[in-house]
Order: C-alpha cells, then structure tokens, then sequence
C-alpha cells in the first residue's frame, strides 16, 4: 500500500504536464469495469490513477462513488453523476459540473462498490482531503483523523507530510503520524522509536495513545501462559481484594457465586410452607442468624445451593492466579510505553505543582487585593469595619454601571478604577464622619454599627440591581490564557490581577514610607495625642486613612468583578477571609497582609489539591488551621514589637 | 446583711411574673382550649421566639457581662437544632418504615430495618449508609445528651484555645465568626452526614405522638420553651449577681486588672463561654421541633450577627434587655417581611417593606448604636429614676 502510494506520489509530482489534456472521463473509460464493477483487489488500479491524474473533479468523484451516486449511460458507456428525482434521474457531467438533462433510470446501470471498496475510496479520499490546497479542508481532514486513530490512515497521513506548506499543520500532522506509528507501526522498533519520542509530551492525546498502549485486561489463570504480556499478577488482600478476586471467580465461572443475604431471603420467600421454612415458623426469621439456619436446613434438603464454606472460597483463591494482561502483545513495546508514561506523569506532576502554584499566587493576589484596603482600616486604626465587603462590592457595581455607559471595555475599565475608588472613598469617608468618628473607643461597637451599614448596603444593592448576578466584562486583550505547556496555563485576568495587586503594595508602601500624609498617619497610628500636639489633626488623618482603605476596598471590586460574577453578596464572600488575611498576617503591617494573604492562598489551592472535589471543605479545613495557627501566633505571622504593638 | 437573691433582683420576679402571665394568656386564647384566638402557627412563632429570647439572655452574659462578643453562640444553638433533629428524623423514619415492612412475608432483620432507614434518611444526598455520627440517632436519651455535650465540648476546645492564647476583643469576635462559618461550610457539604444543604426536615412530627394534633403539640412546646426561658433567666440571673458575677463583669472592664488581683480570668471567660454555649444548644433543640426544618443556611455568620444586633438593641448588660431584643427585633422583622406592614407610597417611589425591612434594620441598628447604647432596656432606668 505505501509503496503504491508513494509511485501515486512520485507520478503525481512528475506526470502534470504530460496529463494536462486528460480528463475524468478519460481516466473512467479506461477503467470502465473496474469502475462499474469495482472489487477490492481492482479497485486499487482505478485509484491509484485518480490520485495521479491529480484532478481538482477527482475528489467529488471519489465521494459520489463512495455514496453510490455514479452511474453509466448504456448506449455510450459515459459515466455521471445521478440522484434520483422521483422516476428520473438529475444527471451530472463529471468533468464539468453541468446538469444533463435528466433521463430514465432504465437507460443506466448503476456502479455499487461494496464495503470494503468504499473503505479503500475512503483512504484515497483522506488523501485527497490531506493534500487539498483549502487548509481548513486539510485541518479538518486532520483533526478527523486525531478523532479516529485507525491505522488506515496512517500512510496516507505520512504522505502528505512532505507536501504540506503550513509549519504549523506540517507539525500537527508529524505529531500526529507519530502516535499513530506508536499505535501501528510496522515493526517494534518504529513502534519503540515513536513512543520514545513521544514522553516529551505532556498532552492528553498522547497519554491517551500511551494509556492505549498499555491498557490491560483482567484475567484469571491457574498458570500464567508464557506468551502472554503480564502488567501485573495481583496478589489477593494487597492489589485486590477477597472479594473482589472471588467476584472475579464467579464471574469467569470458575467458583460457585457466594449467596449473599438478598439471596438468602429470596430463597426462604421462595419455599415457605406452611408457614415455616427449613423448620423455623416465619415469624422467627428477623435475624440474620436464623434465617442462616433457616437456609442451612433447605441445604441439606438439597432445595437450594449450598453455601459456600470460607475454606472453599480460599481453596479457590489460592488455586488461581490472578493478573492484568496487557492487549498489546509485543512486551518490549508495552515496556517502553510504560515507561514513556512515568517520564510523562513525572513530568505532569511537576508541570501540575507549578500550575497549582501559579494559582495559589492569583489566588493570594485576590486576598491581597480584598484585605490590603482592610488591613489599613483595621490594621493601621484598629477599626472593624464590617461593611468593607460591601465596599468592594460597591466598586464592582461602579464598574458595571460604567460599562452600561461606556460600551469601549477597555476605556470603561480604565475609566472604572479611578471612579470606584472615588465612589467608595467618598462613601468611606461618610461613614467615618458619621458613625465611626463617635465610636474610636469603642471597638466592639464599631464592629456592630458597621455591620448594621453592611445589611443595609448589602440590601439596597439588591433593591437597586436586582438579586440576579450583574456581568462586569473585561476587555478583549485580557481574554484567554498564558498557555506554558498542556499544563500550567493561566488567565491573563489573573495575572492582570496579580500585577494589580503589586501595584497596590507598591502604592501602599509608598503612601505610608514616603508621603506627608504617610508620615502623619504612622504618628497617629502611634500616639495620636503626640501627634495632635505636633500639628497634626488626628481627626483628618483618620478620616483620610479611612478614606483611603474604603477606595482601595472599590477598586479591588473592580478586579474581583472581572473574574467573578458581581452580586450583591459578594462582599460577604470575602469579609471573613479578609480579616483572617490581616490576622493571620499580623495586624498594622503592610508586609503582614502580604503574607496572610500567600499563606492562605497558598494553603488553600493546596488543600483544595488533595481533595480536588470538595471546595468547601478546602475553605473548612482552612478556616480551621487559621484558628490553630492564631494559637501559636496571636499576633500574626508579622508581629509589631516593642511599644507600637500595645493595644 | 446580706439580702436574698430575689430581693438582689427584683427583675427575676417581674420577668417570671411577666413570662407565666403571658404564657397562661396565650394557652387560653389557642386553638387547644377552644377559643382559636390565636393560630397554631402564631403559637409556633412565639414558641420560637421565647426560645431566641433565651439564646439571646445567653449572648447577654456572654457578651454583654463578660465582654466577649461571641459570633459563634448561634452556631452552637444551631448544633442543639441538629443534635435532636437527629433523633426526630431517625425515630420517625424507622416508625414508618417498621409499619410499612408489617405486610412482608418474612419479618425483617435489624440491618434491613437500618437499610431502609438509611435510603430514606440519605437518598438525597445519595447516599444510604449511616454515618458515624448518627451512632447515636435511635437514642432520645443520648441524643439529648448530644444537645447538651456537642456544644458544650466545642465551646469548651475553642475557648479554652482561644482564652489561653488570650485573643481577645476584636480578634475573638472574627476567630468565632470564623469557627460559624467553618461549621457552615462543613453542614453545606454532602458528606457531612447531615443531608448537606437539604438539612433534616419533618421536625414538627414528634415520633410516638403521631395521634396528637399540632395544636397541642405547639402548646406543650411553647410551654417548654418558656419554662426552659424562664429557668435560664434566674440560672443566668444568680451567676451574674453573685461575687461570680462581679469578676465577670470585672473581667468586661478591665481584664489585665482582674488577673492582677489574682483571679484566674481564663477560667472565668471558659465557664461563661461554655455554658453560655450549653444554654444556646438547649435553645436550639427547643426551637428546631417548632420550627420543623433546619439546614446549614441557619447556622450562617450572619445569624450569629444578629443575635449581637437583638441583644444590642435590647440592651446589653441586662438580662431583660436581651430577651426584650430578641423577641421586639425577631417578631417584628417576621411582621415586616412576612407583608405584615403596610407599604407605604411615597408618589414616586412605593416602598416595600419587605425590600426595605433590612435597610431600616441596618440603619437603625446603627442609630441604636451610637445614640443608645443601652438599647431599649435604657427605657426602663428612666422610668425607675422617675419613681425614685
């Protein structure tokens, strides 16, 4: 077959301009029996010229063939192209595409290649497809074959190879040409050969050749057969259980099947008499161990099965071997694909780390974002503010209302920030002069009528924008993913909003380090009585600071709305882990809440990676080391020392 | 001389006078004598709300005379719910079962019983298997020792960490609110072996008493409730009255000098803190059967948070106060939402209440907050000041 393919190759490079005049119908008439009554065997000449001729009308030819559509006029021996209308057949010329006026069925016979025929005209027509000047054509005639993995298809595919203008394709097509010879290839040794080049990859179509590859089979055996391909012989109680291997017995027929407690009581339902079975009146039988006794006593009657006694079940245990037989035959095939798969799970687990990693990171830059404006509220002035989730939430809605407004996605997200944090720093600054100005010796106070603001905002939201999630779409360029390999991907959102989250850290730092306005806070922080008697009002700086952690509260609204749905809850998502980010991190620190907010996001992808389905669970176990590790670290993982850190 | 407890208190006597008039009243004017005055589900309704007050008197100590704003206690009330929501479910799930396997040819076993029993608890949260939890689930005796032990324990682990560590203030507050929401998160789960988010439902059905109307049952659990509440109070009220009750308010003003005065403070804040969690789970195991159903979604942070909110309202530090709150806030907050009040239209704008209730709550609880401290309980010192 291949060498045909590659002098059908050869021919249709060379033979163009000698065949230039020829057409379809030509190349048909030669043929005109093997077309009409096509066989395997024949069938073969026929297309091995098609494919030389290198006809654009060749391919809809091959199809109409394939669905029995091609017909020959008696009186001329012509060949065309026929659906059926009603009596009359719509004719078609092969060559050009032109309708012939319809005609009479009687007149033409029809050519029906059988199914193994059309097989063959189907190669030919992935062929056909392969080398098609259309790329999409080709692309699909690829993917088609990614799809169905049949050894059929692997020469035509390696054919096309050489002639394929398009690098990308021309690397799909070789990537795919070498799995399918590490599923078919001629001998062992290509086989090996393209196995072994394939452990470099990490994807899941490779490993899903490979797992092919080595995909086994239970069997039972009372001696292993020495040409079988052995994975595995499973020693019963560690690689499978007693009575799992003893099911396996039962169902090769090898061992009587156990009677279970349904059986038990179908029987005994069964031969009641009189109202009493095997000897025991009914209404004895409400327990397992009567009814026992109950069937025993049918036993031994010979009116149903014996029970299967412990020692028979080991006996037949012992007597068999149990072991995974491998479909693929060849062993040192099986080996090297087996050891392609380590290399490649060794390589997916490291690859699996760093993805994890990278989420843990978008993860913690997204507590960062959420806690940084808190850990200035609470952390810098030691005030609880309840409401600070709905303050990010308050900036989400900003976003989404700016984008009702601005349909540009990029212009109304850079639009967006500057007017949430204007929006929540103003409403911050309302509730610091409002309620929280009176309540600065009172902190438990401060927690409740913040609370009581977080309902009321949380409802008015709701009021105003319905309960239903409100999108806040991000703008085009930050769609899809940085792909690194099969593996590790991530968001270009999430890694906006790690950069993000860095330049609020850096804007945070500078503003306390490096600002007059820095400078008075800290000494506020610290004494705010000293403080008032340098200068500085402590009432402004408070309002201010407040100001400030509110609007940072906004804009983290902004970046969370991106990547999670805007509701009128949102806020209380994030209130608990936000203050544990700031506890966690050590209260009055910038680097703190750093580090609460790695700590937890870290902890908790990697929580969620050991129990990969039960988020929730993640978020409990979670919750739980916190409060253990507030134990042995009360005052976070950055502690204040010396006089900064009295109450 | 040192005056009688009563006479220390003259509260108590009010309050119990007060709580047997009230539930005499309503016994009277319920459907069980005939007058249906009052329907079984109003009964129901104040049947729950004496049992919030008695969670609420809880929160009061806890909070308001030893100055630990606990978010948790709901949580614990929450427990108490699913604690003896455990042995109802269990118990009338095997009464029907048992009748509906009378016709079988063959009586049936324990385990099949069990088998049945499981399907019909867990097919929701498809599962069948009993989990370790429910050991216990076909003892009323045990299971009521649950409502007393699971709260308890866990009070008591979570305090002891936390008071030894001394996180106080603040902190304590989000450590509790977080322990809330990790129990939360853990019911909301399938596997928990609590029917997940579905919770355990049917609780108004007392197993054994199927042929008794719920007029009737309603009553006996509204009097159960009050008795309960009325036991609370002067239990809660002869703690803090005594010297106990001085160190515990010491301890609310000023921790540091309370241990320099040699008073092991920890232990202190750990008796409170526990029994406090005790009387909440009592409460809860009370509420539960009036209320039929309780799932994760009760237990929530929030829950919690309001407690804080009825017994600030109501005032703090007073007993009466907090039960005053609870049942001022909770039955008016069912009058609101329930479409109970009136909207009111404003020409351009109509004013739903039961869009706005949480608003005006909010804003309220912060008016509260900041111009009366003492809550509604403050009223009350006007009036004995003007006698005086």
């Amino acid at each position: 077959m291949r060498r045909i393919l590659f002098l059908a190759l050869a021919l249709w490079l060379i033979v163009p301009v000698a065949t230039a005049a020829q057409t379809l119908q030509d190349i048909l008439q030669t043929h005109q029996e093997e077309v009409l009554k096509p066989g395997r065997r024949s069938v073969g000449v026929v297309l091995d010229d098609l494919v030389a001729s290198g006809l654009p009308q060749a391919l809809p030819f091959l199809e109409a063939w394939r669905d029995r559509e091609i017909v020959q006029r008696d009186s001329d021996g012509l060949f065309f192209r026929a659906t059926e209308d009603g009596d009359a057949l719509a004719l078609t010329d092969l060559d050009t595409g032109e309708t012939v006026p319809a005609a009479v069925s009687d007149d033409f016979t029809e050519s029906r290649p059988n199914g193994g025929v059309r097989r063959a005209i189907g190669d030919a027509l992935v062929q056909f497809q392969l080398s098609d000047p259309d790329i999409t054509k080709r692309r699909a005639a690829v993917e088609a074959i990614a799809r169905s993995m049949d050894v059929s298809q692997l020469s035509p595919l390696e054919g096309s190879i050489d002639t394929e203008e398009d690098p990308a394709l021309k690397a799909q097509k070789t990537r795919l040409v070498g799995m399918l010879q590490a599923l078919f290839g001629e001998n062992t040794e290509t086989r090996v050969a393209a196995i072994e080049a394939l452990s470099g990859d990490l994807s899941v179509d490779v490993r899903a050749v490979l797992n092919r590859i080595t995909a086994t089979t239970p069997k039972i055996a009372t001696e292993v057969p020495e040409d079988a391909n052995v994975a595995q012989i499973l020693t019963v109680g560690e690689d499978i259980t007693q009575e799992e291997a003893y099911a396996r017995l039962v169902a090769a027929e090898l061992a009587a099947p156990l009677i279970t407690k349904a059986a038990v009581r179908d029987a005994l339902l069964a031969n009641i008499v009189d109202g009493s079975v095997g000897g025991i009146t009914v209404d004895k039988l409400d327990t397992d161990a009567a009814r026992a006794l109950a069937y025993d006593a049918l036993a031994l009657d010979g009116l149903v099965a014996q029970r299967v006694k412990d020692t028979e079940k080991v006996e037949a245990l012992a007597a068999h071997t149990f072991y995974l037989d491998y479909t693929e035959p060849d062993s040192v095939v099986t080996d090297a694909a087996s050891k392609a798969i380590r290399a490649i799970e060794t390589n997916v687990a490291l690859s699996q780390t760093a993805d994890l990693a990278l989420d843990a990171l978008s993860l913690a830059s997204i507590y960062f974002l959420a806690a940084i404006g808190l850990a200035i509220t609470f952390g810098v002035m030691g005030v609880i503010n309840m409401a600070h989730g709905e303050f990010i939430m308050m900036g989400a809605y900003t976003g989404y209302v700016i984008q009702l407004f601005i349909p540009d996605y990029t212009i109304a997200i850079l639009v967006a920030l500057p007017v949430a944090f204007a929006v929540t720093f103003g409403a911050g600054v309302t509730m610091e002069r409002l309620v929280i100005r009176h309540l600065y010796h009172r902190p438990l106070e401060t927690l409740l009528a913040t609370f009581g603001i977080s309902i009321a905002l949380q409802q008015l939201a709701k009021n105003i924008f319905g309960t239903q999630a409100r999108p806040l779409t991000s703008p085009e360029w930050l769609d899809g993913a940085l792909v690194f390999n099969d593996v590790i991907a991530i968001s270009y959102i999430r890694i906006a909003i790690f950069v993000l989250a860095l330049l609020f850290l850096a804007l945070i730092l500078y503003v306390l380090k490096r600002t007059r306005l820095g400078l008075e806070v800290r000494a506020v922080t610290q004494n705010p009585g000293m403080a008032a008697s340098m200068g500085i009002n402590p009432d402004k700086i408070n309002m201010l600071t407040f100001g400030l952690g509110s609007g940072i509260a906004g804009i983290a609204g902004v970046a969370i709305g991106l990547y999670a749905k805007v509701t009128s809850e949102m806020g209380a998502d994030y209130i608990v882990q936000s203050f544990m980010t700031v506890v966690v991190g050590g209260v009055g620190n910038v680097w703190g809440t750093l580090a609460g907010a790695s700590l937890i996001g870290f902890l908790q992808k990697g929580i969620e990676w050991l129990n990969p389905s039960n988020t929730l669970a993640a978020q409990t176990y979670m919750i739980l080391f916190i409060i253990l590790f507030i134990q042995f670290r009360p005052k976070g993982i950055v502690a204040l020392k010396g006089r900064a850190a009295a109450d | 001389m040192r005056k009688s407890f009563v006479a220390q208190n003259p509260s108590v006597l009010w309050f119990i006078a007060i709580l047997a008039i009230f539930t005499i009243g309503v016994t009277l004017l319920s459907e069980v004598t005939g007058v249906n005055m009052i329907s079984t589900s109003f009964v129901k309704t104040l049947g729950k709300t004496l049992c919030l007050c008695l969670v609420a008197i809880a929160m009061d100590v806890v909070w308001g005379y030893c100055g630990i704003l606990s978010l948790g206690h709901f949580a614990f009330f929450g427990i108490g719910g699913y604690a003896i929501g455990m042995w109802l479910m269990y118990a009338r799930t095997e009464g029907i079962v048992v009748e509906s396997l009378v016709g079988q040819p063959l009586p049936p076993t324990p385990q099949e019983i069990s088998d049945v029993i499981g399907n019909q608890i867990f097919g929701v949260v498809g599962s069948s298997e009993f989990p370790v939890i429910w050991s216990f689930a076909d003892s009323l005796f045990l299971q009521l020792l649950m409502v007393v032990l699971v709260p308890g324990l866990l009070a008591l682990v979570f305090g002891w960490l936390a008071f030894r560590s001394r996180v106080t203030g603040v902190y304590l507050s989000i450590l509790t609110q977080a322990m809330t929401l990790a129990l939360a998160l853990y019911l909301f789960q399938n596997d928990s072996g609590l029917r997940g988010n579905n919770g355990l439902s049917g609780l108004q059905n007392i197993p054994g008493f199927e042929d008794v109307s719920q007029a009737t049952i309603s009553i006996v659990f509204f009097w159960a409730s009050a008795v309960a509440l009325a036991l609370g109070y002067v239990f809660f009220a002869w703690i803090v009255s005594g010297k106990m009750g001085s160190v515990i308010k010491g301890i609310r003003d000023n921790e540091a000098r309370v241990r320099f005065l040699g008073y092991h403070v920890e232990s202190y804040k750990l008796f409170v803190f526990t029994t406090t969690a005790i009387v909440a789970g009592i409460a809860g195991a009370l509420y539960y059967p009036q209320a039929g159903i309780i799932n994760p979604g009760e237990i929530a942070p929030i829950a919690s948070i309001y407690l804080a909110v009825w017994v600030a309202i109501g005032g703090r530090g007073r007993l009466y106060g907090a039960a005053i709150g609870a049942a001022f806030v909770s039955l008016l907050s069912s009058w609101f939402t329930g479409g109970g009040a009136p909207n009111v239209n404003l020409g351009f704008y109509e004013i739903q209440w039961t869009d706005w209730w949480l608003v005006l709550l909010g804003f309220s609880f912060v008016v509260v907050t900041l111009f009366f401290p003492k809550g509604i309980g403050g009223l009350f010192d006007l009036l004995v000041r003007k006698q005086s």
